[in-house]
Order: structure tokens, then sequence, then C-alpha cells
């Protein structure tokens, strides 16, 4: 079952950014695009850059697939997946995140799994 | 036990691993077992890039593998272990370590070593070579206690290793035995030319010197004894002497070496064993040892395609070189020295731009032969493609080196290239492979380099593949697409005139009216930037925070380890004591690093996100603005002291660049705009260099556009003289009105120009005479701009909405334990990764 955790409200969120959560110690990044009503959530460490800034890139999407460019290097990552368009072979956690209620929830047990 | 036949490499450099890394695609794979012996403490790296170590390439940053190359493959690896013996009769391989393999294939890749002469006392404390990993460490290592270094040896590589010991500090001295530098590949004058700008750049060259003894300084560590009866002495001595293949291995089992080493191989690159072949370094084909990678990936390529069964053959390998050894650009081509009987000569020398071109063409004069260029290698491309195809040369070929005229142009079309000409030499990428790849639908630059890897090696390559690829796609049919992206058909010069012709306001609007998809992060800053342009909105609003770039979002500049600088304005690098004194505090506040940066201002480094607004409102109370380092925008304008002290100056340089730069301040352009204004023609402000230059003169202000520093370096182009400061500012609106309407997005006011029809006399025409009968347009825009600035700290920091978002958790107030700092001189800095393991803390201010 998953288990939802909430890590801060709608209001929190900015408009077509990105913002970051500390949960469980784990950095993650939040991407949420209210004209879709699509929300993401994907580890903050940049694996190229190597430190803690992916929700500080810019989003968008490349070839339909939604992407958030690494504001260090430019590598883009698909918000979905997380696998990084560049190099196939390098990418970043996702988790399974919702908005009930006004509510950001970000599911634990993937989290610890 | 499984039917495979055992595959064995010795070696893991950078062709053993080529070799690897190509097997691992084929079919043929799966006939075999692999094993390979690393004696390196790590695979495969990046040598030819060795040098970046001194530049902060870390070891990972170099290697040439993905860290789960050999377990994905099945390939066993013996890191650190030396093949020591091999044993032909009963196929098996030793190590030093005591494993015992045996092979049914055996591929030697064992590199070469650094010849260093036997002069007494080359085995001295500090005398090292420049091969691995672990030699530069060592230097680096010697470095520190050491104030001279001596690299034995000016060829390619010597050359080289001087620049490392510039860059690590020490003075630099090369010592030749040969009469001239790079003797290999340039001739006497190219010789001469590449001395004089090396010894421009502080190093020492002395040349046909023959060391004979190495022993005791008196103010150095060393004192070497040269066998004209002069001494130098040093810290460091820095054998690059040439390479030597390491055959040992197979000498040990009798397999034919060359009388001056290497291991034989013959056309399908076998040894004198028909199981054991040798590739790279190691391998003498034909007399001659190759020590360049790319005839070392041919081998390992002709190998794979013997395995397999295919016919394949290493036919030799073009020897010709480009480079840039400390920033001087040095080229050799084919028959630089002109020994082909016949051979014709024309040289073209210009001491004044320390240029030398020579080319050397065959006694019709219809054939290129060979070349030799120093100071300018910017037709070495061109040249490369005469002599590898054997393209006839036109009618003067002095022309192909002789400074171009303007109206002219004798660069080699990509047409004129045949299909089997080779594009990259890296990867063995042919202009027909690229253009069956385009006609694949591979239509842009990042997709060719992914299909086909060609300029993925050295770069080298990657002007030339891009002119194939436009006159290929031109030729097909396909304009060359100048969309800004995938989501707006337009050109940033389009969505400028939508934008202002539609009174578009937001991104939204313009992406419903004329775009499709979200955005990405090429049209969003673009957009963002235009709409700032033209109507001058705050940057954060909510309709517009999405657009920015990472660092406008935060109004700061992102560093390496995610922490930010801050760059307060210092309008014209005027500052007075206080002023001094409030950033100083702030900077000792907050413990940020502090530098001077080479805009005449003050840069403070390391601040935490959460940490900006706290900074930044310290620095307004102060009565600081910000100076927009962050943003696509006006950065500085440069002053010299001018009148106001200098016994030079003709007027006050310092007064009129703070009134330039109060003015344009916050204009969001479609790159940095930097301008200077100097007080006379000595030109200490160095407005020559600048987007907008001015320059004092008794008989009113001279203007100068489109110049700029950085990677391609233009000086600007005097537009008008004379000026009173009123047309001077006037004419200065209207210009950058102009650019900021018509330029591609990144693109400098000078490459901007340059590629307008008409180029200086156009603008000129436009701006100063009012040909398009723009200029009243182009005066409201600046003044609509002008009208409505705002410092955007000062606007973010009065909103606690915005506030908000200056937090690294939205969650909590805990700062990225990432974010570590080590202290240097003084000051502190990011750790780097070794040291992170050691610190978990971030120090809180
Ligand atoms: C701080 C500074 C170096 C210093 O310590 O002196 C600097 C630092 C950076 N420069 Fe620079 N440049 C600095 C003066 C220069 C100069 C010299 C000058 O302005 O007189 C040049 C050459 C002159 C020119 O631009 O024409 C210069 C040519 C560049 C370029 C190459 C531009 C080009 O057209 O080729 C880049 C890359 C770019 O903009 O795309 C760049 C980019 C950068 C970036 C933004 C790189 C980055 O993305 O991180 C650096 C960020 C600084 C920061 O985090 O605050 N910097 N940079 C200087 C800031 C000046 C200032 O006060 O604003
Ligand atoms: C500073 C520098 C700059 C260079 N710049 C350029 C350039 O600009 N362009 C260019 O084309 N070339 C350049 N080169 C040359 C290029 O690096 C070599 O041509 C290339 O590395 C040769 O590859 P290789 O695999 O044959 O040898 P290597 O890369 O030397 O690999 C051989 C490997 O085999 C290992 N080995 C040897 N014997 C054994 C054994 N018995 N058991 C196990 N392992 C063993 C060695 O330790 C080594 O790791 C440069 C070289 C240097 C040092
Ligand atoms: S440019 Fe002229 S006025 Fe300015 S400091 Fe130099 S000499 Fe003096
Ligand atoms: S020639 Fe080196 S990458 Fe193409």
């Amino acid at each position: 079952m998953t288990q939802w955790q909430k890590v801060c409200s709608v209001d929190d969120l900015q408009p077509n950014s990105g913002i970051c959560v500390l949960i469980a110690d784990q950095q993650v990044a939040i991407f949420y695009m209210p004209k879709e009503g699509a929300i993401y959530a994907i580890n903050n460490y940049d694996p190229f850059g190597k430190a803690n800034v992916l929700s500080r890139g810019l989003c968008g999407d490349i070839n339909g697939q939604p992407v958030v460019a690494s504001p260090l290097y430019k590598q883009h990552f698909n918000l979905q997946s997380g696998v990084c368009l560049e190099d196939e072979t390098v990418s970043v956690r996702v988790y399974p995140i919702r908005i009930d209620n006004g509510s950001v929830q970000v599911s634990l047990v993937e989290l610890v799994s | 036990m499984s039917n495979k036949q055992k595959l064995v490499v010795i070696g893991n450099g950078m062709v053993g691993q080529y070799f690897l890394a190509g097997l691992v695609n084929q079919s043929i794979r799966d006939a075999f077992e692999i094993i390979t012996f690393c004696e390196e403490p790590r695979p495969a790296y990046d040598r030819v890039h060795l040098s970046a170590f001194f530049s902060g390439k870390t070891a990972e940053e170099l290697s040439m593998v993905s860290a789960d190359f050999f377990e994905q493959h099945a390939i066993t690896l013996h890191l650190n272990d030396k093949a020591a013996h091999i044993d032909r009769e009963n196929k098996t391989v030793t190590s030093a370590k005591g494993i015992h393999v045996q092979y049914d294939k055996l591929i030697l890749a064992t590199g070469s070593y650094p010849f260093v002469p036997p002069v007494p006392g080359h085995d001295r404390r500090n005398c090292l070579v420049y091969r691995t990993i672990e030699d530069l460490e060592a230097m680096a290592a010697a470095a520190k206690t050491s104030k001279v270094g001596v690299v034995v040896g000016g060829g390619l590589l010597g050359l080289e290793a001087a620049k490392a010991l510039v860059d690590l500090g020490l003075e630099t001295h090369v010592v030749e035995f040969a009469p001239r530098l790079m003797a290999v590949q340039l001739d006497e004058a190219g010789g001469a030319m590449l001395r004089r700008k090396i010894e421009d750049l502080g190093v020492i060259v002395h040349t046909g010197k023959n060391t004979s003894i190495i022993t005791d300084g008196e103010q150095c560590v060393h004192k070497m004894c040269f066998a004209d009866g002069e001494e130098l002495e040093t810290d460091v001595v820095l054998f690059s002497a040439g390479i030597r293949p390491r055959d040992d291995i197979a000498r040990g089992c009798d397999l034919a070496v060359g009388p001056r080493g290497g291991i034989v191989i013959d056309n399908s690159c076998k040894t004198s064993d028909p199981d054991i072949y040798a590739i790279g370094e190691c391998a003498l084909w034909n007399g001659m040892i190759f020590g360049l990678v790319a005839p070392g990936y041919a081998m390992a390529r002709t190998v794979i395609a013997d395995l397999a069964g295919n016919v394949a053959s290493f036919t030799g390998a073009d020897m010709s070189t480009k480079l840039k050894l400390m920033g001087v650009d040095v080229a050799s081509i084919g028959d630089a020295h002109a020994k082909t009987p016949g051979a014709m000569v024309y040289t073209y020398q210009n001491g004044a731009s320390e240029v030398y071109k020579r080319l050397v063409v065959s006694q019709d004069k219809k054939y290129l032969l060979g070349a030799v260029l120093v100071g300018d290698a910017s037709g070495y491309g061109t040249l490369l493609q005469y002599y590898l195809n054997s393209i006839e040369l036109p009618e003067n070929p002095d022309a192909l080196i002789l400074p171009a005229r303007s109206d002219e142009s004798v660069g080699l079309g990509a047409d004129a290239l045949p299909m089997a000409a080779q594009i990259c030499s890296c990867y063995d990428v042919t202009k027909g492979a690229i253009c069956q790849a385009i006609e694949a639908g591979c239509t842009t630059f990042g997709g060719l380099k992914a299909e086909t890897k060609a300029a993925t090696g050295c770069g080298g390559c990657a002007a030339l593949l891009k002119s194939v690829m436009n006159s290929e796609l031109s030729k097909q049919g396909f304009v060359v697409n100048t969309d800004i992206c995938e989501h707006f058909a337009y050109t940033r010069q389009d969505l400028y005139n939508l934008i202002m012709v539609e009174h578009i306001k937001t991104f939204d609007e313009l992406l419903e009216k004329h775009g499709k998809g979200r955005g990405c992060e090429i049209c969003k800053p673009a957009v963002g930037s235009i709409l700032a342009s033209q109507w001058n909105a705050y940057i954060l609003s909510n309709e517009h925070l999405g657009l920015q770039d990472t660092n406008d979002t935060f109004l700061a500049n992102m560093q390496k380890d995610g922490t930010y600088s801050v760059v307060p304005r210092i309008a014209g690098g005027e500052i007075s004591p206080d002023m001094l004194i409030a950033i100083g505090q702030v900077g000792k506040k907050y413990k940020l690093y502090t530098k001077i940066t080479g805009g005449q201002r003050v840069d403070l480094f390391g601040a935490r996100v959460d940490q900006l607004p706290l900074i930044w409102k310290e620095l307004i109370d102060a009565g600081f603005e910000s100076g927009h380092a962050y943003g696509k925008s006006l950065r500085t304008v440069k002053s010299c002291v001018g009148s106001t002290w200098c016994r030079y100056g003709v007027d006050d340089s310092v007064g009129l660049a703070i009134e330039l730069e109060n003015r344009y301040k916050g204009l969001r352009s479609p790159h940095k705009i930097k301008f200077a204004v100097s007080g006379c023609t000595r030109e200490c402000a160095e407005a020559q260099s600048k987007d907008v230059g001015i320059i004092a003169t008794e008989s009113g202000w001279n203007l100068y556009v489109c110049g700029n520093g950085g990677m391609k370096p233009r000086h600007a182009d005097l537009f008008a003289t004379g000026l009173d400061k009123e047309t001077l500012i006037k004419t200065i609106d209207r210009f950058l009105s102009f650019y900021v309407r018509t330029a591609d997005r990144l693109q400098r006011t000078s490459v901007w120009m340059e590629n307008m029809e008409g180029g200086l006399d156009y603008l000129k025409s436009v701006v100063i005479n009012d040909k398009l009968g723009l200029c009243e347009q182009l005066d409201q825009q600046m003044q609509n701009v002008i009208d409505t600035y705002q410092c955007e700290w000062k606007t973010t920091i009065a909103d606690e909405a915005k506030l908000k978002r200056f937090r690294h958790f939205i969650n909590s107030d805990q700062p990225d334990d990432q974010v570590v700092f080590v202290e240097e001189r003084g000051q502190l800095r990011p750790a780097d990764e070794e040291e992170r393991k050691h610190f978990k803390l971030v120090e809180m201010v």
C-alpha cells in the first residue's frame, strides 16, 4: 500500500517552477504545472554537477516529455522517469506524488524501499 | 565450462579501452570470454586531455569508462595488476600478482613510456615524467615546495608540460636538444615564431642544449650542466624527451620487435604470432610508431574486424596535428619539411602579429603536400581536406594562407569534399556517414554527434561537421532551421515583433497564440528577456518567474556547489571608503569569499540561498543596488580615472561611465552588454574590447561598438567621432534598442553585427542616418526601460511572499548539508569531493 505523507501545501508550490522539500533525510524537488494539473517529484541531487540544485532548474517539455534542465550544466531529466535525456545510463530517483485537498503528499513507502 | 574462446587484453589505456568498447557492441562479442589486465590503479582515462587535471578536472571526470562497464559487459578486469609473462607455447599469461590465465587470442595494448635520457642524476628527487595521473600528482606535490621548473624536451608534449609548470606557478624553462622547438612538426621559421610566442608567455627557451649531468644546486635543489659549459638551476626536472614503446612483455616471449623497439605488426595488426595482436603506441607498423590516439583507434577497429572474420587492414595514418599550446595555435600537415622531390614552398610571415604559414605543394602546383601554421591555425581544416583528399588546389595556392581580403572567400566549402573525406579522425567518420545520418532524419548538431560520434573526441572537427551539416541540409531542401526551439516556429526577432505588435505581456499568452507544448529552457528565458526589454515588468512576478534562467530566479549567480555569489553594482568602479567598508562588513558577517572582479567591482561568493535576502537587505540599507551579474543585461561600465586625476585625461571618464551605467542598468538584452569609458587615447579602460566603448578626445567623445573579450575576442569598430554627450547618449540608446530588437538569443553585439547584411555600414545607416525611419521608436523603447527601472532586490526583499522562495527546503529551516566549505588563504571555498567525505557539518553563521 502506498503511504502518503504530507510535505507542504499547494500554496507553497511555485507554479511552472520548482521547490525543494526535506523528507526522511532526502531532498525532493517538486515541480508544479497548474495548467496541465501536473505535479512531479524527483531527487534534488544533480549527478553531473554533484550538488543539490535540480529544484532550481528551468522546466518545460522536450518531444512531449516533461523535463527539468539542470541549472549547472543543463542536462535534461525526464520528470516522470528521472532518466537523463543526454545520457540514458544516468537517472535521478522519482517519487510518487499527489495533491489531496490542497495538501501535497509524497509516498514514503517508495522512499524507504 | 563454457566453450567460449578466451580473449585477453593486456593494457587498459586509451586504445585497449577503445578496443573493448568497440568489441562489446559486436555480435562476435558472444564468442569470447574477455579478460583484461590494467597495470594502473584505475581503468582507462583520457590521456590526451591529461593536462586538464591541472585545471581542475578530476580523475573521475577524465575516466573513459563508466563505473559499471566491466560488470555490465561481463569483462573480467584485473586492476592494478601488471601482466608479467606470456607463455606462447601453453598460451597463458601470468600477472605480477600471480594470476594465471589461458588465452586463445591475445591483444597487447601496453602503450609507451616516457624516455628519460640516461644522464647522471636523472633519478634525483623531483625528476619526473608526464604520462599518468600519478605523474601529475607527483608534479603538483613537487611544485608546492619549488620555485623553478625545467622541461627537458621542446616537442609537443614538452610544451604541454611547460604549460602545466607555468600554471603551477613555477618559473619555467624548456631545454631542447634540437636547434628549434617542435622539430618534428615545424620548419625553422615556424619553430622560431613559436619560440617567440612562447617566450612572450614568460617561458624561457633554451635550444641546442645537451644536458650532461644533473647535480646539487646552490639556489635550487638541482643544477643542470650542459655540454656547452652553461648551467641552469632548478627545483623540478620534467623529462619529456620522447616516448618508447612498452615492448618488454613481447621481448620476454620472443615476439618480433623493431631494432629501436616496438612490437612488429602486419596490416591486420598481428604480431609474429598469429594469435597475438598489438595495437596502439606499443605497435610498430611499417617501421613506424604512432604517438597519437587516432591511429591506435584505427588499429583497434582493424583487430575487431579481423576477429569477426572480415577483411580489414591498417594502412598507416595521417600524422597531421593541430593544437593549442599555451594559447598558441600550431598545426602541421603532411610533408611539412618539403622533403618530396620537386616540392614547391609558399610562406607567409607576419612579424607584427606573429603569424607564420607555409604551404608545400607538388611541382605542378596542383596538390597540397604539407603545411605549417603557427599563430593562426584557422585554415587547418580546409588545408587538411585538400591534403587528405588530393583535391586540386585553386590557381593561386597562396590565397590559402594570405590573410582573407573581405571580398573573397578561400575556404573550401563542405560541398567540395568527396564522400570518402574523413571529417572526424578520432572516430573515423566520413562525410558519407554524416550525410547518411542526415538522410535518416538526424538534422540537429547534437543529434549528429550522438548518432555518428563525430566531434565527440578531441572536438577538433566540430566546425567542419557543422558546415557539412548545414550544406547537406540546405542541399536536401531543408531550410536550415532558424526556429528558436520546438515550441515556437519563429526566430527571436520574429517573437520580438509579435510581442511588440500584438502587445503580448506574458509567456502563456504568446504560447497560446503562436506556440505549442509547454516551453523549455531555450524559449522561456528568451521570451522572458524580450518581455523585460519591451515592457520591463518585475521579473519575479508570478507570471514571469518560471521563465527566468536559474540565476535570475534567485537574482544571484549559482556556483558549482549550489551556493550563490552576490555582486552589488559599483557604477563606473567608483566607490567611497565607507561603501567599501559596508561591503566588507557584510562579507565578514556572512563569511563570504571576497574577490575583485574583472569588471571593477566586488563579488561575494558562497551565500546559501536562504542567506541571499539577509545579505541584500544589509547591502540595500547601506545604499547598494543589484549589479545584475546574473542577468543577460548591462554588466559594468568600466572606467579609467580620467581627467579628474590623471595628468593625461582629456575628459571626465568616470563621470560619464557612472552616468551611462545608471542609465542602462537593468536593461534586459539578448546577451550581456559591457561598456567602458577611457579618458584619453591611452585607453586604460580597454574600451575597444567592449560592446560599447567610449574614448575622450580633444574634439569630443569617440564611440566604438561591437567589441568583446571572452571566447572569441574582437576589437570594437569605430562608429562615430567627436560627439557631444547628448548625441553620444542618443546614439547609444538607438544602438542598444536596435540590438535588443533584432539580435538572436545569446548573440553578443559583435556576432550580431557581423551576421547583419551590410555589417557596420548598414548599422550606421540605421542608427545614425535613420534609414529605416525607426529611430523615434528606438528612442521611446529605451526611454521606457529607463523610466521603469527598479532594483529587483529592493522589490524582492519588500515582498514577504517572494521571500518564501529563498529557502533551501520549503518545509524545513535546515540548510543543504552538501554545502561544505574549507579555508584557503584565509577565506572559505567549496570543499572538493575528497574533503567533503571528511566533513559533513555545515558551518552556520
Ligand atoms: C566574476 C567575473 C570573474 C572575476 O572574478 O573577475 C566573471 C565571472 C563569470 N563570468 Fe565572466 N566574469 C567576469 C568578467 C568577465 C570579462 C572581463 C570584463 O567584463 O571586463 C570577460 C571578457 C569580456 C567580455 O565579456 O567581452 C568575461 C567573459 C565571460 C564569458 C565569455 C563571453 C563571450 O562573449 O565570449 C562568459 C560566458 C557567457 O557569458 O556565456 C562569462 C561568464 C561568466 C560566469 C557568469 C560563468 C557562470 O555562468 O558561472 C561567471 C559567473 C560569476 C559569478 O558567479 O559571479 N564571462 N567575463 C567577472 C565579473 C565582472 C563583473 O563585475 O561583472
Ligand atoms: C600529456 C599527453 C598529451 C597527449 N596529447 C595527445 C593529443 O593531443 N593527441 C593525440 O592523438 N595523442 C596525444 N597523446 C598521446 C595519447 O595519449 C596516446 O597516443 C594514447 O594514450 C595511446 O594509447 P595506448 O592505449 O596505446 O597507450 P596508453 O594510453 O599509455 O595505455 C597503455 C596502458 O597499458 C598499461 N600497461 C602497459 N604494460 C602493461 C602490462 N604488462 N600489464 C598491464 N597493463 C600494462 C599501461 O600502464 C597503460 O595504462 C598525449 C599523451 C600525453 C601523455
Ligand atoms: S586613459 Fe588616459 S586619462 Fe585614463 S588613466 Fe589612462 S592615461 Fe589617464
Ligand atoms: S577529430 Fe577529434 S573529435 Fe572529431
